[in-house]
């Protein structure tokens, strides 16, 4: 990288035009691709006006139910990214050996394997998670919206805040080569002098923002805003892995701000936090950011237990087997996974006193969620199976993650670890875990309350397709890898010598390629059930014959989710409603408060960029620009007092009229 | 919402209100303040352990000894646990409905904010003066982030106080105002209860280490 003169430096700091990769087809390849097709989503928008639309009804809104839809699209279009990156390596790996260099460079390789990582936890997975959690909690509590509206927007924006300016580092500059937790002394700036691990760090603070943020909300909501009846005993599984799931966000997501900020200030102030000299210590980063990391993998796992939990009893049409346990299982696996970080390197010589400590609280973890598995077990024993998509997806589910729980008590084992670190065993287990656990749960979650969010079902025959190229080609891509983990073959190598590995390689590229088929297969589904929406139409908002409320409402349902409140006396309360007589209310309706739009979160969000522009960068004048900017608008947005208005009766009886309409056509078909 | 509406009235039991709550505004507002400071409490969590491991790295440099000066840091702790008891008095005047004592003691409580800041900032300019800079060592990079982001809350703390003093200014005290500077308040004290950590932990300890 060259450098800009001292008059050019002030303006565009370390920005020069060699930080374009115009050297590197890949990535000239990747940004024609992706600038054509934005440049058509864009034509398209403008084409058919909706960009008025977009900014009213979506971009603004503070309706839980439109974020949470938000969040999944983010989510799903980062997961076409973060997978290029992973059957990119797939490739690579399975063409370079016998002298061979394969297709890419180490210098873009390591990128890879990071941006990876880093997508998929941070981008893919969470977004995911929360626009799940966002769209069906306050649905399930029986509220109109979650308890910090505008709050919820904002976090929204600065997640995808956080995606953007990863997404930028494709194209202006560079990516972290540090693997996807940036360890020092390979991230401090000595040996890390480039933008890429500044991308990572601003990346991650803007997005930990929202999810910070979206994490109190959800804990707000679920504390304060359950309907009248709805004891925490009586809160449906899902609401309370959420619960669970946004406590160990608001106490776990401040460590990684501040292990972040630490490394942050070494690399830009040149303090001695975690460098070999001047008394610091590389090694409390690595504890310190697995005090965040390893609660984060509980953070994406227990919010799908509750959707498996969900769907079980749905699709067996039985109450779930041991709710009590379920919960009590949730709260202990909460707990102990802050009790477990230092099984991420057992290695790194803490003795063995304390390595024995971890990994008995390790292997401990096995048995609540082992109690959650005979508990999904036995809700299927004795009930009457439907095998719909979810349920599909759950039973995949119970299989693979068994397997992938008990590779993870191998290596809990610190002897055994030993052998196994960092090999590719350990790549196969957390695979088998979070695409066995929480993937297949998202999947399954996208299938059961698609219906719910847009009023159709999703098509059956092509989600059947995805799921089967996904679940084999999982069991192909995969379980290679424990082989080849036991054989000794460490993570992240780009090149081999030994020939006899090649074979293995192989097969887990045809597992990679199957699983590119799956993707497709599901986005063909999302295509195929809008077109063929009319004939997959859900009118009774309630499509699965489901358990908890929010399947007493439309599909999708109205802006203020009930039109009165729900008072709930059991468990599965709409199960309940359904069989002691409930009769839908349809006089009476009196005017409702919401929450008023607002495109303060977009300006915070796009000055947040901004501002990580300008310190990735180094261009210093943006940065302080932006930030005065931020601090601005959110004093101005607090000037502004009138946040809600009143829906009027009148449109409520429209609303809940048409709906009156719907279901009495629904009895005579 | 009342008892009666949970209760059955013979026969089919009531699945919803009738008589409709509305959430108060706000209602939530509280424990989600608690809840973001404690979230805020695991960051200084963070920077006291941190300080906990590399706060007797001196790699041959200035140590505690060397560098502190207990009565100065006795006159800005004063400065600080004097603000939280002006701005308690800011909260018993916004009780009792007097706006014009509420902002007096407000302008106080931000005085005394102020003149911890720059009780502060001297210290850190004569210690970098003095060479012992966050670039020297271990301790001293753990030492002046811990103080320092304990500074940059309380700047932030200023600006929040000068925001609400001019909206308290223009609506008066209404309820939203009323959340606000409780808030406010659930912050300042909490600065308080880190400022003591720090006071005990890094100086005092530092000092017998």
């Amino acid at each position: 990288m060259s450098d800009n003169a001292p008059v050019l430096h002030a303006v565009f700091g370390r920005l020069t035009l060699d930080s374009l990769p115009l050297n590197e087809p890949i990535v000239v390849g990747t940004f024609i691709v992706v600038a054509l097709g934005g440049l058509a989503v864009f034509g398209a928008i403008t084409y058919f006006k909706l960009w008025g639309y977009l900014w009213r009804e979506w971009f603004t809104s503070v309706d839980h139910k439109k974020i949470g839809i938000m969040y999944m699209v983010l989510g799903i279009i980062m997961l076409l990214r973060g997978f290029a990156d992973a059957i990119m390596m797939r490739l690579q790996q399975s063409i370079a050996f016998g002298g061979s260099q394969g297709y890419l460079d180490s210098h873009h390789y390591d990128q890879i394997f990071t941006a990876h990582g880093v997508i998929m936890i941070f981008f893919v997975a969470m977004p995911l998670v929360t626009g799940l959690m966002n769209l069906i909690v306050p649905l399930q509590i029986g509220a109109r919206d979650v308890s910090f509206p505008f709050l919820n927007n904002f976090s929204f924006w600065m997640t995808a805040a956080g995606a953007v300016i990863v997404m930028m580092s494709l194209f202006i500059g560079e990516f972290a080569r540090t693997g996807w937790l940036a360890y020092p002394p390979l991230s401090n700036i000595g040996y890390s002098p480039d933008v890429g691990v500044d991308y990572y760090i601003w990346a991650l603070q803007v997005a930990g923002v929202g999810t910070l943020l979206s994490g109190v909300n959800l804990i707000c909501t679920i504390v304060k805003m359950r309907a009248p009846g709805m004891t925490m005993m009586k809160m449906p599984v899902f609401t309370w892995t959420a619960l669970c799931t946004n406590v160990l966000i608001v106490a776990a997501f401040p460590v990684l701000t501040a292990v972040l900020a630490l490394l942050t200030l070494d690399r830009y102030v040149g303090t001695n936090f975690f460098t070999n000299d001047f008394g610091g210590n590389p090694m409390m980063y690595v504890n310190l950011i697995w005090i965040w990391g390893h609660p984060e993998v509980y953070i994406l796992i227990l919010p799908v237990f509750g959707i498996f939990s969900e769907v079980t009893a749905t699709f067996s049409r039985k109450r779930l087997f041991g709710y009590t346990s379920m919960v009590y299982a949730t709260v202990v696996i909460t707990v102990l996974s802050y009790l477990v970080w230092l099984h991420h390197f057992f290695t790194m010589g803490s003795g063995a006193s304390v390595n024995s400590f971890f990994g008995i609280t390790t292997m401990i973890i096995s048995i609540p969620t082992g109690a959650k598995m005979f508990n999904w077990l036995f809700t299927m024993y004795r009930g009457r199976i439907r095998f719909e998509l979810p349920m599909m997806w759950t039973m995949a589910f119970m299989l693979t993650f068994v397997i992938g729980g008990m590779t993870g008590v191998l290596l809990a084992v610190p002897p055994a670890d030993f052998v196994l670190h960092n090999s590719l065993f350990l790549i196969a287990h957390f695979h088998n875990v979070i695409i066995g656990g929480v993937l297949f749960g998202l999947f399954a979650g996208i299938n059961y309350w698609f219906p719910k969010a847009f009023g159709f079902k999703l098509d059956p025959f092509w989600g059947k397709l995805s799921f089967w190229f996904w679940v084999v080609g999982f069991y192909f891509a995969f379980m290679p890898l424990y082989v080849l983990g036991l054989m000794g073959v460490t993570r992240r190598l780009r090149v081999f010598d030994d020939p006899a590995l090649q074979i293995w390689f192989v097969i887990a590229a045809f597992g990679a390629v199957l699983i590119a088929f799956g993707i497709l297969f599901f986005l063909i589904q999302l295509a195929v059930s809008i077109r063929r929406r009319e004939s997959l139409r859900d009118t009774t908002g309630d499509p699965w014959d489901g358990r908890t409320l929010e399947w007493a409402t439309s599909s999708p349902p109205p802006d203020y989710n009930f039109a009165f409140t729900p008072v709930v006396y059991d468990n599965d309360a709409w199960w309940d409603m359904k069989h002691r007589g409930y009769t839908r209310p349809q006089t009476g309706f009196k005017p409702i408060l919401m929450p008023r739009n607002t495109g303060t979160g977009v300006i915070l969000a796009g000055l947040s960029i901004a501002l990580a522009f300008g310190l990735i960068w180094y261009i210093w004048w943006l940065a302080a620009v932006s930030f005065v900017g931020l601090l601005a608008v959110a004093i101005g947005h607090t000037f502004n007092y009138a946040r809600d208005f009143r829906i009027p009766a009148e449109a409520i009886l429209a609303t809940e009229t048409a709906r009156t309409r719907l279901l009495a056509a629904e009895v005579t078909k | 919402m009342s008892d009666a509406a949970l209760t059955t009235t013979q026969g089919a039991p009531r699945f919803y209100l009738a008589d409709e709550h509305e959430h108060e505004e706000g209602g939530s507002t509280a424990l989600g303040f608690w809840i973001y400071l404690m979230s805020d409490c695991l960051i200084f969590a963070i920077l006291f352990a941190t300080f906990g491991v590399l706060g007797g790295s001196y790699a041959a440099g200035p140590s505690p000894k060397d560098l502190f000066d207990l009565p100065l840091v006795a006159l800005n702790t004063s400065m600080l646990l004097l603000s939280s008891i002006t701005y308690g008095f800011a909260m018993l005047a916004m009780q009792r409905g007097r706006t014009g004592q509420l902002q007096a003691w407000l302008a106080v409580t931000g005085l005394f904010g102020l003149a911890f800041l720059s009780i502060e900032l001297y210290e850190f300019a004569h210690m970098i003066h003095e060479g012992a800079t966050p670039q020297r060592s271990a301790f001293l990079s753990s030492f002046f982030t811990l103080v320092g982001t304990h500074g940059l809350h309380v700047t932030f703390g200023l600006i929040w106080l000068v925001t609400l003093m001019v909206q308290v200014k223009r609506r008066g005290l209404i309820a939203a105002n009323q959340r606000r500077l409780a808030c406010l308040s659930m912050f300042w004290h909490f600065l308080d209860v880190i400022w003591i950590g720090v006071f005990t932990f890094v100086y005092l300890m530092g000092m017998l280490r």
